[in-house]
């Protein structure tokens, strides 16, 4: 610690030049956070699921609906304890600027399957009374300051029209993979207003036993398979996994930006840092006349970089985490549960760690091995 | 009874493919509470026998002791923790360290030791004192005189009780005025303090204060004056 004056005051020599490589090195670990964050953030959708749910969808892709009268055969199997089904509306509000997920359910089956959607009691009956009530997410809420009982138009995309629902309930999710910014309204209202089309876009199936979940799958898609719409059966976990899957070339070019963000930064830093130790070779062998060995040279200027490093990482992985929380950021939607997980902090400060020996081993090693007489000329 | 016993010295220098020889066979001795002064034309090996007698060099060949250490026979740490004991070196143009302040720069040879900060701020203190600048010991060294500086640099040389002290034309940048006070100041740490002073100088009127004169001319001792 008798050395840390030194040490900040050898910062403080180029105050203007500390600041940026400061703040170059926690742009660049808020920027590795921020993405790393976007792929655990698809990477923790992925794995959303209960055990005991399977969605069953049309097998020739998700935009293919399936008849709504398979909900009686699928519940009629044996293992099945219950079933719900769901439609994407794809309305959009106002502008439409403000993307967010609005689907049809059946609603007490659907709810009755989810307890990760929180309502309170009394809005909760109010929204299953009215069918055209309309079930939303709490930050739906503050964004568009609706209230209760306002009433809501949306515009339909896939199903034309303006669709006016009335806000009955407002929910909380316990899983932030769930996201709170949805907007459920009655597959009844839907399915009226389409002409009583009778189609579902998925099944959501609970069984009575988790490890039963392939042969019911199984059972599931072999009785629709010589149907006019065949099923594909899995997990639900399996089902989010696939939407995951279409990031899959996202989530890759997250990294490798990320990592091409961290190098630059390295480059940017190491310069500083030579910068900073060529022009101190005049006092590093007045400090080496003084006493100072070459491996307390080499520790003061690893120290250097190491409080350069770890500042910019405290400001950038710090910022990353109470930006996003302050904000309650989600993506408009996209990313619900954006979180700067305790992993990602350990991570960019592992980052940082590895910044400040990439960046401070070269002038380190060029301070403890400088030859005194030589660099002595210089001064002298 | 010598201080710093320099034996049979061979010393060369390879710049590009010639080879220099500095010095081809030096023996000296340097007594111990002496004050010395180091005089020659430019080139003539001066500098280098100061760097070889604080071991920032080592001889080719022949032996430099220093109060009975072999200088020549230790290894880099061992040098740099020896020179922290031992030697007070001070520089023509001063060298303080610009973003310390006078105090911190005089600190700075403490820091190598096991002295609380509380004994490294009465060290300092002191030698402060000594050199006369206790009122200037938080200004940097841009808002010292050139003078106050060169004091500067002497205190941080004397505050960790070396036993010898080296000094490379230490009135070089120096005003007459200023160059006077830093060798009155340097003839009291000898004649007050006991201090061992080898001073390297073109400057006659620096010479006048040393108690000897040791002529260097192309590597060779060619007169040894007594000063009265």
């Amino acid at each position: 610690m008798k050395y840390l004056p030194l040490v900040l005051a050898n910062l403080g020599r180029h105050k203007r030049r500390t600041i940026l490589t400061i703040a170059s090195v926690a742009l660049a670990l808020f920027l590795f956070a921020s993405l790393r964050t976007v792929v655990t953030t698809l990477d923790a959708g992925s794995r959303f699921g209960g055990a005991r749910r399977l969605v069953a969808l049309n097998a020739t892709g998700l935009v293919f609906p399936l008849p709504l009268a398979y909900a009686n055969r699928i519940k009629a199997m044996p293992g099945v304890h219950s079933v719900s089904w769901a439609n994407w509306f794809g309305g959009r509000y106002g502008d439409g600027k403000r993307f967010f997920a609005n689907f049809a359910v059946d609603p007490v089956s659907y709810l009755a399957m989810y307890p990760e959607i929180v309502i309170p009691p009394d809005q909760k009956q109010a929204f299953l009374q009215d069918r055209t009530g309309a079930l939303i997410g709490k930050r739906l809420l503050s964004e568009f300051g609706w209230k209760l009982g306002q009433n809501v138009t949306l515009q339909g995309t896939i199903f034309p029209g303006d669709w006016t629902f009335t806000v009955r309930a407002i929910y909380t999710p316990t899983d932030p993979a769930i996201g709170d910014d949805v907007l459920i309204f009655h597959h009844e209202y839907f399915d009226e207003r389409i002409g009583r089309a009778g189609i579902a876009g998925w099944y959501i199936v609970e069984i009575d036993d988790p490890s039963h979940s392939p042969a019911i799958a199984k059972e599931i898609d072999d009785a629709f398979r010589n149907s006019s719409s065949p099923t594909k059966t899995g997990t639900e976990r399996e089902f989010q996994a696939s939407f995951a899957t279409m990031w899959g070339n996202v989530s890759l070019l997250m990294g490798t930006i990320g990592l091409a963000v961290v190098f630059a930064i390295l480059l940017v830093t190491a310069n500083a840092m030579m910068m900073s130790a060529r022009e101190r070779t005049g006092e590093v062998a007045v400090l080496k006349t003084i006493g100072f060995s070459d491996r307390l040279l080499f520790g003061l200027v690893m120290l250097e970089a190491g409080v350069l490093a770890l500042t910019g990482a405290f400001l950038g992985l710090g910022g990353a985490k109470l930006l996003y929380k302050a904000t309650n950021f989600n993506a408009a939607g996209f990313l619900p549960g954006f979180n700067v997980t305790a992993a990602t902090l350990v991570l960019g400060a592992a980052v940082a760690v590895v910044l400040m020996l990439a960046s401070g081993l070269v002038p380190a090693l060029r301070a403890a091995r400088l030859p005194i007489v030589q660099a002595l000329r210089h001064v002298e | 009874m010598a201080l710093v016993e320099i034996r049979d010295v061979y010393k060369s220098f390879q710049r590009d493919t010639q080879k220099i020889d500095v010095f081809t066979d030096l023996s000296l001795d340097i007594a111990s509470g002496s004050f010395t002064a180091l005089m020659g034309p430019s080139g003539s090996g001066k500098s280098t026998l100061l760097n070889l007698i604080a071991g920032l060099d080592k001889p080719t060949r022949g032996t430099v002791r220093v109060g009975g250490a072999d200088v020549g026979a230790m290894s880099a740490g061992q040098l740099a923790a020896w020179r922290a004991r031992n030697i007070g070196f001070v520089f023509q143009s001063f060298n303080l360290l610009p973003v310390l302040t006078a105090y911190q720069n005089v600190e700075l040879p403490l820091l190598l030791t096991n002295l609380s900060k509380k004994d490294r701020a009465e060290r300092v203190r002191l030698a402060l004192d000594v050199v006369g600048l206790s009122d200037r010991a938080d200004h940097y060294p841009r808002q010292l005189s050139g003078g106050q500086e060169q004091r500067t640099a002497i205190a941080r040389a004397i505050v960790a009780d070396p036993t010898l002290m080296l000094l490379d034309e230490p009135t070089g940048q120096l005003d007459a005025k200023s160059s006077q006070e830093v060798l009155t100041l340097l003839q009291r740490l000898n004649n007050e303090f006991n201090k061992t002073i080898v001073i390297v100088t073109h400057d006659a009127h620096a010479a006048d204060r040393a108690k000897s004169v040791l002529h260097l001319e192309k590597g060779d001792l060619i007169e040894k004056a007594a000063v009265a």
